[in-house]
Formats: C-alpha cells, sequence, structure tokens
C-alpha cells in the first residue's frame, strides 16, 4: 500500500508540473494574474473550520465564572482561567509530557529495528508481520482495554506511568513501522550492502547508516506516536483507577464530567492541551505531510 | 568473485530466489563456488554463519512481533474467552471466573439496548461517514485550483484532526450550550430560533449534534487523502477529455471519478473502521446520553465493563463489534488490493 502510493506519486507529480501545468499556463488568459478571488474563499471555509478553536481561546482569555455571556472578542483578556488551569492541570499536564515522550522513545526503538527488517531482509514471516499490523488497526481500543486492565490488574500495572506509556504505544507502533518501512524501501541497498562489505555488522550498519539517513521518517513518526499518546484518553480512563498518575485529557474529561461553572479554566486547560498539535502544525509542516500521506494505509 | 563470502548474507536465508542470485543454488553446491581452500571445511561453517545471519535479522523484528502479540494478540484472545466467563469486580478478589457458555452474549443481544445502540452506530457511521467525504471532496476539488496561500491554508485545515479528541469534545460542549453556547447565540442574533436549542440535552438532536461534530472532525483526513488522490490524475487526461468535450461536470463524471476511485474506497471504508471504534467524541459530549440516544456498540460496551464491572457482557458486545469492523476489514484489503493492481 505504502510503497504504491509513493511510487504512484512520482511519475504522477513530474508529469504534472511539467507538460500539463505549463501548457495550461500558456493558453491561459493571464499567467500571472493571482487568483485573490479563491484565496479569499478559501479564508472563508478556513474561519468557518477554525472557529471552534478560536472560540477555545476566546474562552480561555474571559474572566472566571461568567458562564453567561461571553464576548465575541477578549477585548479585555483575563489570564485567571490558565492561572486555574495550571495550578489544578499543571501536574496532569506534566504527567501527559512523561508518558507521551516515553512512547515515543518505546515506539522508536520498537518500529524502526522492524521497518528495517521488513524493508530489508527477506524475513520468513514478513508479510504475516504486515498483514497483522493492518488487522491491527481494525481491533476497537475497548476491547483492547477491556482484556488490559484484568492483565493490569494482575500485574500491579494500574495506575502507572510504565503501564500508560506501553499501552499508549498501541497506537503508535504499528503507524511508525509503516512509516518508517516506507521510507526504508526507497532507500538503495547498495549503500547497505557497500557498509556491510566495509565489514559493518548488521547492528553497526542499521545504527551508523540506516538510522541516520532514515532521519526523516523517525522524526515523522515521532511526532505522530508523540501526538497519539498525548490525545490518548480511553486508556487513562479504563487503565488509571485512582488520581495518582492523570493524564491531562481525563482530567479535561472529568471538568465536563460535572456541572461546568467555570468554562474559562476548562477551555485554558484545552489550549494548553492543543499546544503540541499547535506545534507540530506550525513548526513540523513537512514531516505532517510525510504523516498524513502514510495515514491512508494506517 | 572475492565479494561471494559477502552475499550469502544479503540473500534471503530461506532459499527465495534474491535478486542476482538466480544462478546459485542454496545447498551443497555452492561452497565451492568462493574459496577453493577446502571443501569440506566451510560448509559447516557458512551454515552456521547462515544460522546466526537468520537469527541476527529475527532479532530485529522480534520486540514488535512481541509487542503485537502482547497489546492485540493477547487482547482479541482474552476478551474471546471473558465474553465466555462471569467475569465482574468478584473476579478480582476470587480469581473465579465461571464459565457460562453463550450467556454474556443472549443478555447483551437481547438487551432492549442493543437494538437501540445497533442503531445508532449505524446512524453514527454513515451519517459521519457521508457528511465528511462530501465536504472533504468538494474541498479537495476546491484546493485543486491555483490560487496564493493554497498550501498554507490547506494545512491549516488539518488542526482539527490533530487536537486531541476530548478538547474538541470540550469545546463543542460549550459551543452547543444550551443557554449560552455561541451556536445558540449566533442563530439567536439573526433571529433564526427564539430559544436555546437543547443541542445535547434532547434525545432527538443529541445524535445529530454528535455527528456534526464528528463531521468536522474527519474533514481534515478526507480532504488530504482525496487531494492526493486528484493530484495524481495526470492533467493530460483532462486536456484529451477537453478536446472531446468533456468539461465541468462531465470531466468529473468520467475522468476524475474513474481514476479516484481506487483512493475512494480506501477512505470510506477506513472512515468505517474508525468511526465504528469512537469513544471519546461520544463520551466528551453526551456520556451516551440522554436517555441512551447515542449510545453505540463502542460506548455501551465501555459502560459494561468499566461503570456496570460486567466485564464478561461487556467482553461479548467489544467482540460483536470487532466482528463488525472484520467485515469492513474484508473489504478494505480488498479495496487496497485493488488499489494496488491500478
Amino acid at each position: 500500500m505504502t510503497t504504491t502510493i509513493t511510487s504512484r506519486r512520482g511519475p504522477a507529480r513530474g508529469s504534472g508540473n511539467g507538460t500539463g501545468r505549463g501548457s495550461g499556463r500558456g493558453t491561459g488568459p493571464a499567467p500571472d494574474r493571482k487568483n485573490w478571488g479563491s484565496t479569499a474563499l478559501a479564508i472563508l471555509f478556513l474561519a468557518i473550520m477554525l472557529f471552534p478553536v478560536y472560540w477555545m481561546v476566546n474562552a480561555s482569555l474571559q474572566p472566571n465564572g461568567t458562564t453567561l455571556e461571553t464576548s465575541w472578542l477578549p477585548l479585555k483578556p483575563d489570564f485567571t482561567g490558565y492561572a486555574t488551569a495550571i495550578s489544578e492541570q499543571g501536574g496532569n499536564l506534566g504527567t501527559s509530557l512523561v508518558i507521551s515522550l516515553g512512547s515515543v522513545a518505546l515506539s522508536l526503538a520498537i518500529a524502526a529495528p522492524a521497518a528495517y527488517a521488513l524493508a530489508y531482509f527477506k524475513v520468513r514471516g514478513a508479510s504475516i508481520v504486515l498483514f497483522a499490523i493492518l488487522i491491527s488497526q481494525m481491533i476497537p481500543g475497548i476491547v483492547v482495554a477491556n482484556a488490559l486492565y484484568t492483565a493490569y490488574n494482575d500485574l500491579g500495572l494500574l495506575n502507572s506511568i510504565p503501564g500508560l506509556i506501553l499501552a499508549d504505544s498501541a497506537h503508535g507502533i504499528p503507524f511508525a513501522i509503516l512509516i518508517i518501512r516506507a521510507f526504508m524501501n526507497g532507500m538503495p541497498a547498495s549503500v547497505i550492502e557497500a557498509a556491510r562489505v566495509d565489514g559493518a555488522g548488521h547492528i553497526r550498519a542499521f545504527w551508523s547508516i540506516v538510522l541516520p539517513l532514515s532521519r526523516n521518517s523517525l522524526i515523522t513518526a515521532g511526532l505522530f506516536t508523540f501526538l497519539f499518546a498525548w490525545s490518548d484518553f480511553l486508556f487513562a480512563l479504563t487503565l488509571t483507577t485512582t488520581e495518582a498518575v492523570r493524564p491531562v485529557t481525563l482530567g479535561i474529561f472529568q471538568y465536563i464530567g460535572a456541572y461546568v461553572n467555570d468554562w474559562s479554566s476548562v477551555m485554558a486547560t484545552a489550549v494548553l492541551a492543543s499546544i503540541p498539535a499547535i506545534i507540530l502544525l506550525v513548526a513540523a509542516q513537512k514531516y505532517i505531510a510525510a504523516g498524513t500521506t502514510g495515514g491512508a494505509v494506517k | 568473485m572475492s565479494l561471494t563470502t559477502d552475499l550469502p548474507q544479503s540473500t534471503p536465508p530461506n532459499g527465495k530466489p534474491g535478486p542476482g542470485k538466480a544462478g546459485a543454488k542454496p545447498g551443497p553446491g555452492r561452497a565451492g563456488s568462493g574459496d577453493g581452500a577446502g571443501d569440506a571445511v566451510p560448509s559447516p561453517r557458512r551454515r552456521s554463519r547462515q544460522r546466526r545471519e537468520r537469527l541476527f535479522q529475527w532479532l530485529f523484528l522480534v520486540p514488535a512481533v512481541v509487542y503485537m502479540a502482547l497489546f492485540f494478540g493477547y487482547p482479541v484472545v482474552k476478551n474471546v474467552v471473558m465474553s465466555f466467563q462471569d467475569y465482574t469486580t468478584a473476579t478480582f478478589f476470587t480469581g473465579e471466573a465461571p464459565w457460562v457458555g453463550l450467556a454474556n452474549y443472549v443478555t447483551v443481544l437481547s438487551s432492549s439496548l442493543f437494538s437501540t445502540s445497533l442503531l445508532n452506530t449505524a446512524l453514527f457511521t454513515v451519517g459521519s461517514i457521508l457528511g465528511q467525504f462530501v465536504i472533504g471532496l468538494a474541498l479537495a476539488i476546491f484546493f485543486q485550483r491555483k490560487f496564493p496561500l493554497n498550501g498554507i491554508l490547506r494545512s491549516l485545515l488539518l488542526l482539527p484532526w490533530l487536537l486531541p479528541l476530548i478538547v474538541s469534545s470540550a469545546v463543542w460542549r460549550w459551543i452547543l450550550d444550551k443557554d449560552s453556547g455561541a451556536l445558540n447565540r449566533f442563530l439567536g442574533d439573526f433571529g433564526i430560533v427564539d430559544t436555546g436549542v437543547p443541542w445535547l440535552t434532547s434525545t432527538s438532536l443529541a445524535l445529530i449534534a454528535v455527528v456534526g461534530v464528528n463531521i468536522w472532525i474527519g474533514i481534515p483526513f478526507n480532504l488530504t487523502i482525496l487531494y492526493g488522490g486528484l493530484q495524481e490524475i495526470p492533467d493530460e487526461l483532462y486536456e484529451a477529455g477537453s478536446l472531446d468535450g468533456a468539461t465541468g461536470w462531465k470531466a468529473f463524471r468520467h475522468i476524475t471519478w474513474p481514476m479516484l476511485r481506487p483512493v475512494v474506497s480506501v477512505v470510506l471504508v477506513l472512515g468505517v473502521v474508525y468511526t465504528l471504534k469512537v469513544l471519546d467524541i461520544i463520551l466528551g459530549l453526551t456520556n451516551g446520553g440522554p436517555a441512551n440516544s447515542t449510545q453505540t456498540i463502542a460506548t455501551q460496551s465501555y459502560a459494561l465493563s468499566f461503570q456496570e464491572f460486567k466485564f464478561g457482557e461487556g467482553a461479548a458486545l467489544g467482540n460483536i463489534l470487532v466482528i463488525i469492523s472484520l467485515v469492513f476489514a474484508v473489504l478494505y484489503l480488498r479495496a487496497s488490493r485493488r488499489a494496488v493492481d491500478e
């Protein structure tokens, strides 16, 4: 799947950029005139789609306790919502951060060697592993949580950060394997063979040749794995029973589970919980593009 | 030819013909080709090296296989076993889970709530997919135009998809609030409604509202994948088509749609499989209420296991969801095979 998507993209792009668009421009009425009308329309779409995000930020800046009328603009920004959010949810944000970073480390440590093996060695059963990864995406999280709860209960992993890191990686590992493998498939085998001829062992060739060359796919996989673990709600909800370990998603759920009379701090927490997604979108554009294409396979 | 000593390492260990190695047969015949020092000595050494090689290759895969077995394989098996047991809170203390055969399935399927959840799941899935797909496709086609800021605007549209689902739920809870939510105030300001519409608290509106929010979340994914699919259709086809008078709707009907079909089937089937599993949005927005009007099979399975602590029944319902997903998984694999073929 992955390979077909990427390989089909190559030639199609090329022809589009070359002959197609070139001739279109030549025959078009005014090649340099900018189509600002369409831009305006696109901005209108974007405004509608992103209104909830604006509303979240706007509501987070309203004075505390006003449920009656939220003004359309945060003319007098008030940061008490944030103060409450940080004092009440700051620890949960830290928990989420630790879990997400742990999940990135675990996912990459497991996924990168596996992707290498699937891309390079014709190991017996490789196709079975790939098939299992695809099928695993069809398994509802609640089924996994149901069985994990009992196992975690026996193993003493409930309410623990390692337990959540392990469980949350279930979102990221299959995805990371597919993304990294797709990239490694496109890497020339001669590079690795040359390294092997030079006497490098498997582990050294992997560590000092393959991994540095796969940097971009590792970053893409890492960013998405972070986001998956950060956004996880189901495992946080089912695999914790006390307040000891509480990711921020669960903190927000607890906020909105009861009657809410202080929306500004709920929205302030929501804004803080959105920061990773926003950073990703702004700072890591090209990695996101790579990840969403891979998302078709996920 | 001195390279031959290294070649076996890069060839498949299981005897499948590797590229460029078609001539070399696995087995004793190969031993004599390289270093002719002695025919008897290298053969066992090579074999052990080959075995070590195979072991090394497997070592790279072992952690992933173990993880997948523990976090996907085990839960599925365990869930099947649990669904035939009377697995409750007591089990955690006594360690006993009596075998009850199909009793859990009978209880779950005969419950009046099952038909409600099944219908809600179907409506939620069909409504969400339809909305996401139609709006996503329309936007994807729109963004085929060339205009300034196209790329930036398109990528900013991804934001709803990247936000944690529980964050989106919280924001929409506030927007859809009956008394002071932004939507009702907006509608009120334009005189469309007089009193606050109880979007999330009315049994007749809650499911519609939840579907609407899920459409909002899913549009970016559909847009991105469909946009990629559209980009891959060669411009030459449209040029040739326009010579034959195929423009506008005709071009869409006879060029775009047939060419986009493989991508469309992948998007739709993936959408269905993901929507069936959705839990976060519904729990965050309505918690399955009011009066179970937004209860789906997934949320119902959660409630049985983790609120009523009837793990056996929750497992049974979860398995029914797996079976429904598997039907679509088969469709997905057929669709992606078609995509590979084309």
